[in-house]
């Protein structure tokens, strides 16, 4: 790990330093105001000195209490304003951003790339592109906090978690496990090593198991039964799944949500919270049947078919 | 005040029965006491033994990362030192600090009181600490916990190997002490009030500690039901935080926050009360701004219920959720910022002296100033992102906690020393005590906001070499605070029996407590006090202060009669 936890990389990063040091100035005033008083009437007002001790008039005591009250309230809705501002405008990740998994356990980080390339406790990206990362666990809540980013997002079993960012700088940043879980927690640690994008890309080919989560999706597919529903003919009235991926879907229950990972993975683990219109809600319940990996196949797998009407 | 509580009257122990302390000598008439004033020395016992322990688990911790390596003990040991460490500290240090040991000493004389309402319950609040606290320590002596103090799930449910059971039963038992106390301090305040003593007349410290009653009261429940659903998820299987049954994990996080935020103020609103008393006493003025401060209290405890979500940011929570608890977590900032100004311009116009218990309550003032401040950075979502759950956050609470609610507890502890035992400790070490606690804190946890800022996770049992040099310097602050906590035990200790006697009132303090013997007679004053005026009474309203010796001969100048200040 090299001395990159001062470096600083991406859009928040640069939006928290702001504020932080925009905070940071504030504070000082406030503490030398505050210190200043102290000290200085500690001195002025010392037993024994021969100043001048004047009334305090009641108007002016009442002035002075209105006058910070409003002060402060004014000061605290501004900070308010302004960070949850700048919260917001990054609060969604942009559409065009590319997707990788990221699988958390006890005590290890795996991610999965859109084609099916996996890597361990090492997280490859290409700098200028945003990143979209779907976390899930396996076991415990662990958080996935990237300090050159000034990121960081809890991964809560039985959810996926979804964060975004846009790495502007090529180097490798630490990634450590910021959220305590279990013996090896200070030892979760990992990197995300940030390209350029032709040099991501020449990597990526590289990588010799590249379409093997996909395949081993697909054997899945039938192994596990999801073909005989999902299948295309199949006799029982199920949801096609062929250019699902990224599509808007209708639900029973008048939302439209739309078909991005999170999606088709609470799917295939809890078939009954989002119910598509049109259709009963017959499928099993895959949770104990699948674990992570094998949804996560399923997923790549699901994601790769291509329909009629992307 | 009343007559017999004006400053400089004569001690007039002659004519009052003998000392609460001369009641009986036996273990027997301490062990079934229904005095709340030595109902108050058994916690302060016990909550000395608990801080006892918790800081030799700090300090193990402390020595440990001084290198980056885990060399000295194991990680799995590492882990239950942590646990220990916050488990002890929150619920059998610093929750019953102030409101079972002050507070039930002081409180009961504040108001003029024989004793609390219901002594009895009283001594049952301290046989519940320590049976709680009894079944904390079997678990920590029979391995150990490795959940950390905030217990979450599914860690702890499903997943941790250790006393998680026996120690969430412990903390379970002693909520009830809680609970008792809070009830206890509520119903004496509400009924237990001597003539004239009325609502706007109270010291601040009651009204603080009557806020922290109803905070215990209201919040303490909610521990008690997430600590059974933890005990039941392990016992028996329940799957209530169990994702692959239907259980959510983060409604354990919605629960104990829920219990855990207010938590905070039930630690610090206290310690407000006390710095309110020694403030004033010593710069010999009333509190600048009394309705201002009964307000900022009441809000603190009433708001300090609505920021739980603040805790969880990162936790996945909706934005919209974060948004309104972030909101709400500024507001809170604005009772806090009052008190602070409040306490400033107290000292404006005054006749400073600087005994030890008025040096411990500045330094309370300019670390709570800086807790406080950096409160806001975690209000601020996109800020807490990055630094929560890192040093910073350890820096932050232990700023309040530690540097705010401890420095407070011994601001208290000096102040009313000598109505307690009746003697004076040694002013100079105890000045040296509090110089060096103010600098030895400082020096331990200011480096941890910059370790923070740069990324270490909080619990890490080892570390990247980059934050060496920080650690190395927390590590340093925390011999010399460790120096700085064994200097008052000594000189504490000496004045039992070497320090000079009090008398009723050595500091010229107004205030009932003051207006009777030093230690007090087993029903605290020959007959009930009557109260005449508002509290401070240090000088004359709208009239400047005058020095302590004086004060006593000075006329009332009051050209405002009907101001009821």
């Amino acid at each position: 790990m090299s001395g990159a936890f001062w470096s600083r990389a991406g859009a928040h990063a640069e939006s928290f330093d702001r504020l932080f040091a925009v905070l940071t100035g504030f504070s000082v005033l406030i503490l030398l105001l505050v210190a200043g008083l102290i000290i200085g009437f500690s001195i002025r007002f010392r037993s024994g000195s021969k100043v001048t001790r004047h009334k305090v008039s009641r108007l002016v005591h009442r002035e002075i209490e209105i006058g910070w009250i409003a002060a402060t309230a004014i000061v605290a809705l501004f900070f308010f304003w302004w960070t949850t501002s700048a919260n917001l405008q990054q609060a969604g990740a942009p559409a065009d951003a590319m997707e990788i998994h990221i699988e958390a356990k006890q005590w290890m980080w795996k991610a999965s790339h859109p084609d099916g390339t996996r890597e361990l406790s090492t997280l490859h990206v290409p700098a200028g592109r945003p990143v979209a990362l779907y976390l899930n666990s396996q076991d415990v809540i662990h958080s996935f906090f990237v300090p050159a980013f000034r990121l960081k997002q809890d991964v809560v079993p039985g959810r996926t978690a979804t964060m975004w960012f846009e790495a502007d700088k090529p180097g490798t940043y630490p990634l450590l496990c910021a959220e305590y879980c279990g013996t090896g927690h200070s030892k979760m640690l990992g990197e995300i090593v940030v390209m350029e994008p032709g040099d991501f890309a020449a990597w990526l080919d590289s990588r010799p198991e590249g379409a093997g989560l996909i395949a081993a999706g697909r054997a899945l597919f039938t192994s596990a039964g999801c073909s005989g529903c999902h299948a295309a003919g199949s006799a029982v009235h199920a949801p096609e799944l062929a250019g699902l991926y990224g599509r808007q879907v209708p639900l029973a229950d008048g939302r439209v949500v739309t078909a991005d990972a999170a999606y088709i993975q609470d799917s295939i683990l809890l078939p009954r919270r989002d119910i598509v219109a049109g259709y009963a809600p017959i499928m099993p319940d895959f949770a104990d049947l699948l674990d992570e990996e094998e949804v996560a196949a399923l997923v790549a797998y699901i994601r790769s078919l291509k329909g009629d009407t992307p | 005040m009343t007559d017999a509580a004006h400053p400089g009257t004569p001690d007039h122990g002659y004519s009052l029965p003998p000392s609460y302390l001369g009641a009986g000598t036996t273990l027997r008439s301490w062990l079934l006491t229904t005095d709340h004033k030595r109902i108050g020395l058994l916690y302060l016992a016990s909550i000395t033994v608990f801080f006892l322990i918790g800081g030799i688990a700090a300090a193990v911790m402390r020595t440990e990362l001084m290198t980056p390596t885990g060399d000295l003990v194991s990680a799995d040991t590492y882990n239950r030192l942590f646990t220990l460490h916050g488990v002890i500290m929150v619920w059998f240090f610093l929750i019953p600090a102030v409101p079972t040991t002050l507070g039930n000493f002081i409180l009961p004389m504040a108001i003029g009181a024989r004793d609390v309402a219901f002594p009895r319950l009283n001594l049952l609040s301290w046989y519940l600490n320590i049976a709680g606290g009894t079944l904390a320590l079997v678990a920590l002596l029979l391995g150990g916990v490795d959940t950390g103090w905030t217990f979450y799930t599914p860690y702890s449910t499903l997943y941790s190997n250790s006393y998680v059971t026996l120690a969430a039963a412990g903390v379970f038992v002693a909520g009830f002490s809680s609970i008792a106390t809070g009830l206890n301090f509520i119903v004496t305040v509400h009924t237990q009030r001597t003539k004239g003593m009325t609502w706007m007349r109270l010291p601040l410290f009651v009204w603080s500690i009557y806020a922290t009653s109803i905070i215990l009261v209201l919040a303490t429940p909610a521990l008690a039901i997430v600590l059974a659903m933890i005990v039941g998820e392990r016992v028996f299987d329940l799957g209530l935080f169990d994702p692959t049954r239907g259980g959510d994990p983060i409604l354990f996080q919605h629960i104990f926050w829920f219990y855990s935020h207010p938590a905070v103020y039930i630690m610090i609103l206290p310690g407000m009360g006390v710095v309110t008393e020694v403030l004033t006493c010593f710069s010999r003025r009333k509190v600048f701004g009394y309705e201002a401060m009964v307000f900022a209290i009441l809000g603190i405890a009433i708001f300090g219920f609505f920021v739980w979500g603040h805790h969880m940011f990162v936790s996945g929570q909706s934005t919209f959720a974060s948004l309104i608890f972030s909101l709400l977590s500024f507001v809170i900032a604005v009772p806090s910022a009052i008190k602070v100004f409040n306490w400033s311009a107290t000292l404006y116009g005054g006749h400073i002296t600087f005994e030890a218990s008025m040096l411990y309550a500045l330094g309370f003032v300019g670390l709570f100033t800086m807790g406080g401040l950096t409160g806001l950075f975690l209000a601020s979502v996109p800020v807490d992102v990055h630094v929560t759950d890192t040093y910073f956050i350890v820096a932050h609470f232990h700023y309040i906690m530690v540097g705010g609610m401890v420095s407070a507890f011994f601001a208290g502890l000096h102040f009313w020393w000598p109505k307690i035992t009746g003697r004076m400790y040694s002013e100079g070490f105890a000045r040296a005590a509090a110089l060096l606690m103010f600098v030895g804190f400082n020096v331990t946890f200011f480096p941890q906001f910059i370790l923070g800022f740069m990324g270490m996770p909080r619990r890490y049992w080892s570390y990247p070499p980059e934050f060496q040099i920080l650690n190395l310097m927390s590590s340093f602050g925390a011999m010399i605070l460790a120096l700085a906590y064994a200097l008052p035990f000594v000189y504490f200790a000496l004045s039992l029996w070497r320090g000079r006697m009090a008398g009723d009132n050595p500091w010229r303090a107004t205030g009932l407590e003051w207006a009777t013997a030093s230690p007090p007679p087993r029903e605290n004053f020959a007959e009930p006090p009557v109260v005449d005026s508002a509290p401070y009474d240090y000088h004359p309203a709208h009239a400047e202060p005058t020095e302590r010796e004086d004060a006593r001969d000075r006329e009332d100048q009051d050209d405002r009669p009907e101001d009821p200040r």
